[in-house]
C-alpha cells in the first residue's frame, strides 16, 4: 500500500469518526473536538493530495499547503468562538446543554 | 484609474471600517459604521455602473496572479445585483439601529452596541467577499466569516436561550462547512484548481464530481437552514434582537443560497442533472408548507416571522428545477436565474423591513404575543403599515418584485412543462397571506384593555417602511434590464382574480390553523386543521433535534451525489 492511499484511508477514517461525532454526542464540548477531528481528517486528505502534485504536475503541490494552513486558522477560530460561547452558556444557565429548544418559556401566551 | 479596482474596495472597505471602528472604541463606532455604511453604497452603485458601461462581466486579478495560482475577483449580473440590494438593506438596518443601538452622548459604553456595528460591517463585508469571489476556497473563507459575524449576532442580548441558539447555529454551521470544503478538497485533488471558470471547464461527469457536488450542496443547504437542515433557524432569528435578526433572515442567510447558485449555474452546468435539481426543489416546497404551517401555530410574533423565513428560504430553491428545459437536459439559466436572483432580493428587503416592525411592536407593547396585539393597529400605523406592505411584497401582489420573480419563473415552468411547480408557487404566496391575514387580523381587533405603549421614535418606522416599500416597487425599478410585457395593470381581470384566490385561500387556512378560533366556530373542519397543524408541528420538532438533523445533512449529500450520477 502506498503512502498516499495510508493517508486517505487514514484521512476518510477522522471523517467517518468526526462525523459521528458531530450527529451522535450530546454535549457542545464534545461536537467541538469532533469537529476538529473531521477538520483534521479534511486537513489530511489536503496534504496528502498535495503531495502527489495533482495540479501543477510537480512534485509537491505547494497551493494546498497554503491553503491548508488557511484552514487550520479558521477551524481554530471557529474551535475558540465554539468554546467561548460554551462557557458563556454556561456561566448564564448552569448547563452546556443544546437540548431544551422550546423558546422563551418565561413570556409565553397563557392559553 | 483602473474601474475594476473598485471590486476589491467594496470588500476591503466594511473590513477597514470595522478594524478602525473596533480600533477608536465604543464612543466612535456608530459615526464610523455610518460612514462606512455611505461610502460602501457609493462604491457599490459604482461598481454597477461600471458594470452597466462594460456590458459584461468585471475582473480583478489580485496581485496581477492568473489563476489556477492566483485569485480572481469577478462581479457577473447576479454578484451587482445582489451587491446592490445587500447595500441598500444594510442602509436601512444601520438608520433603524441608531434607535436600539445609538450611543447619544453622555450614556456609559455599552457593549451590545458596540458589538452589533462591528458584526453589521463584518456581515456586509463578507457578503460582498462571497458575491465577488471566483475561487471556491475564498468563498469558503468567506462563508466562515459570514458565520463567525452571524452567530454573536444571534446573542447579542446574552440571555441563556440565545447563547444556546447562537451554539447550535455555529455546530450545524460548521458541520455543513467541512462538508463544503471536503468537497472543494475533491475538486483540487482531481482537477489541481479551485477557479470557478477554470473548473467549470475542466469538469467532467465522473463520480469525482457527484461526490463533491453532492458534499457542497448539502453543506451550504445546511448554512442556509433549507428544510429539513433548518434545526437552527427558528431559535436564532427569533431570539436575537430585532435589528439582528433583520441582518440573519434578510443578509445572512443569502450568503450561502448565492454560493449554491454559483455551484450549480457556474461551476457545474454540464454536470447538473433535472433529477438532483427536483430534490432541491421538493425541499424547497417542503420548507414552504411546513415553515407557513408551523408559522401560523406560533405565539410570538418575532417566531412567527422566523418560521416565514424558512418558507421564504425554500421559495428561493424553486429556481433549480426551472432552470431545465422540457427535455431535462439542458441548463438553461436565463429566466430561472434571473426570477431567482430577484426572489432573494425582495425577499431581502421585504424580511429585514417585516422583522423591524415587529421588533417596534415589540419595543412598544414589551411582548409580541399574536393574541395580544389588539388596537396596535391604531396605536403604531407605520410599523403596521410596514408590515402590511412587506407582507403584500412577500405574498408577490403587483408591483412586488416577488411577483416579477414569480412571473419569470412561471414562465420557466410554462416553457418547461413542469405544471408542478406552478401550484407550489401559487400555493406559497397563499401560505404568506395566511401569516399576513392572521397578525393583521389581530392587530386591527379592538384591545381588551386599554394599550400602555412605550414612546418608540419615528426615525425607525420610516425605516421599516422605507425598505418594505423598496420591495414593494421593486418591479418598476427592474423592468429596465427585463423583456417588455411581464408587467400588467393590477385590475386586469386574471391578475385582479389570482390576487383574489390567494387572499381567500390564505384566510381560510389562517382561520383553520391558527391557535385561536377567530373565524366561525369549533365545528369538525377546524379540529381536523386544528389535528393538521398540531402534526406538522411535532413532526418540525422531530427534524429540529439534532440526530435527525445530522442523519438528514448525510441523507441529502448522498442523495444529491446519487442523483448527479444517474444521468
Amino acid at each position: 500500500m502506498s503512502v498516499d492511499t495510508l493517508a486517505a484511508l487514514g484521512a476518510s477514517l477522522l471523517i467517518g469518526i468526526g462525523l459521528y461525532g458531530l450527529i451522535v454526542l450530546p454535549h457542545p464540548l464534545r461536537k467541538i473536538i469532533a469537529f476538529n477531528v473531521m477538520g483534521s481528517g479534511v486537513f489530511m486528505l489536503f496534504g496528502a493530495l498535495a503531495r502527489r502534485g495533482a495540479g501543477a504536475g510537480f512534485g509537491a503541490d505547494p497551493v494546498p499547503q497554503a491553503l491548508l494552513i488557511t484552514g487550520i486558522v479558521v477551524a481554530f477560530a471557529a474551535t475558540a468562538l465554539a468554546i467561548a460561547l460554551v462557557v458563556r452558556l454556561i456561566e448564564a444557565t448552569g448547563s452546556a446543554s443544546l437540548a431544551s429548544d422550546a423558546p422563551a418559556p418565561a413570556d409565553a401566551a397563557p392559553h | 484609474m483602473n474601474p475594476t479596482l473598485l471590486l476589491p474596495l467594496a470588500v476591503l472597505l466594511p473590513f477597514v471600517a470595522m478594524l478602525v471602528a473596533f480600533a477608536l472604541g465604543a464612543r466612535h463606532v456608530q459615526r464610523v459604521a455610518l460612514g462606512a455604511l455611505l461610502l460602501g453604497t457609493a462604491v457599490a452603485a459604482a461598481i454597477a455602473w461600471q458594470w452597466l458601461q462594460a456590458g459584461g462581466t468585471l475582473v480583478y486579478v489580485l496581485g496581477g496572479w492568473l489563476p489556477p495560482l492566483g485569485i480572481a475577483l469577478r462581479a457577473d449580473g447576479p454578484a451587482v445585483t445582489m451587491m446592490l440590494a445587500v447595500a441598500v438593506v444594510v442602509c436601512g438596518i444601520g438608520v433603524y439601529a441608531c434607535a436600539d443601538f445609538g450611543m447619544p452622548a453622555g450614556t456609559p459604553e455599552a457593549r451590545a452596541p458596540f458589538a452589533f456595528w462591528l458584526l453589521l460591517l463584518a456581515v456586509w463585508a463578507s457578503l460582498n467577499l462571497v458575491f465577488l469571489s471566483g475561487d471556491l476556497f475564498t468563498l469558503y473563507v468567506a462563508l466562515e466569516l459570514l458565520t463567525f459575524a452571524g452567530v454573536p449576532l444571534v446573542c447579542l442580548e446574552g440571555r441563556g436561550e440565545t447563547l444556546r441558539a447562537a451554539l447550535r447555529y455555529l455546530l450545524y454551521a460548521l458541520a455543513g462547512s467541512l462538508l463544503y470544503l471536503l468537497g472543494a478538497v475533491l475538486l483540487y485533488g482531481g482537477h489541481g484548481t479551485l477557479d470557478i471558470t477554470l473548473l467549470a471547464e475542466r469538469l467532467r461527469d465522473e463520480p469525482l464530481t457527484w461526490a463533491a457536488a453532492g458534499l457542497m450542496s448539502a453543506g451550504l443547504l445546511a448554512k442556509t437552514a433549507l428544510f429539513p437542515l433548518h434545526l437552527w433557524l427558528p431559535p436564532a432569528h427569533g431570539g436575537a434582537p430585532a435589528a439582528a435578526s433583520a441582518v440573519l433572515s434578510a443578509l445572512v442567510v443569502k450568503g450561502s443560497w448565492f454560493l449554491v447558485v454559483r455551484l450549480w449555474f457556474d461551476v457545474m452546468p454540464g454536470v447538473a442533472t433535472a433529477a438532483a435539481a427536483q430534490v432541491l426543489g421538493a425541499m424547497g416546497a417542503a420548507a414552504i408548507i411546513v415553515g407557513s404551517i408551523v408559522a401560523l401555530r406560533q405565539q410570538r410574533l418575532k417566531l412567527l416571522v422566523a418560521y416565514s423565513t424558512i418558507a421564504q428560504i425554500g421559495y428561493l430553491f424553486l429556481m433549480f428545477p426551472l432552470a431545465f428545459d422540457a427535455t431535462g437536459q439542458v441548463l438553461q439559466s436565463e429566466a430561472a436565474l434571473a426570477g431567482g436572483v430577484l426572489q432573494a432580493v425582495s425577499h431581502a428587503t421585504a424580511k429585514a423591513g417585516m422583522f423591524m416592525a415587529a421588533g417596534l411592536i415589540y419595543a412598544a407593547l414589551g411582548h409580541d404575543r399574536i393574541a395580544d396585539l389588539g388596537g396596535v393597529a391604531r396605536a403604531m400605523p407605520l410599523a403596521v403599515a410596514a408590515f402590511l406592505v412587506s407582507g403584500l411584497a412577500l405574498m408577490g401582489v403587483l408591483p412586488s418584485g416577488a411577483y416579477l420573480a414569480k412571473k419569470l419563473l412561471l414562465g420557466a415552468a410554462d416553457d418547461s412543462g413542469q405544471w408542478v411547480w406552478t401550484l407550489v408557487l401559487q400555493g406559497g404566496a397563499a401560505f404568506t397571506a395566511a401569516y399576513v391575514v392572521l397578525v393583521m387580523a389581530q392587530v386591527l381587533r379592538r384591545p381588551a384593555t386599554a394599550l400602555t405603549l412605550a414612546a418608540v421614535p419615528r426615525m425607525p418606522q420610516f425605516a421599516a417602511l422605507a425598505l418594505s416599500l423598496c420591495s414593494f416597487a421593486l418591479a418598476l425599478a427592474a423592468l429596465g434590464p427585463l423583456p417588455p410585457g411581464l408587467l400588467k395593470s393590477p385590475l386586469e381581470g386574471s391578475e385582479f382574480v389570482t390576487t383574489l384566490l390567494v387572499l381567500a385561500a390564505g384566510t381560510t387556512m389562517a382561520a383553520g390553523v391558527a391557535l385561536k378560533p377567530w373565524l366561525g366556530g369549533e365545528g369538525a373542519p377546524r379540529r381536523l386543521a386544528v389535528s393538521i397543524g398540531r402534526g406538522f408541528e411535532s413532526a418540525d420538532a422531530l427534524l429540529r433535534r439534532w440526530p435527525s438533523a445530522g442523519l438528514s445533512l448525510l441523507v441529502v449529500a448522498a442523495l444529491l451525489a446519487w442523483l448527479l450520477g444517474s444521468r
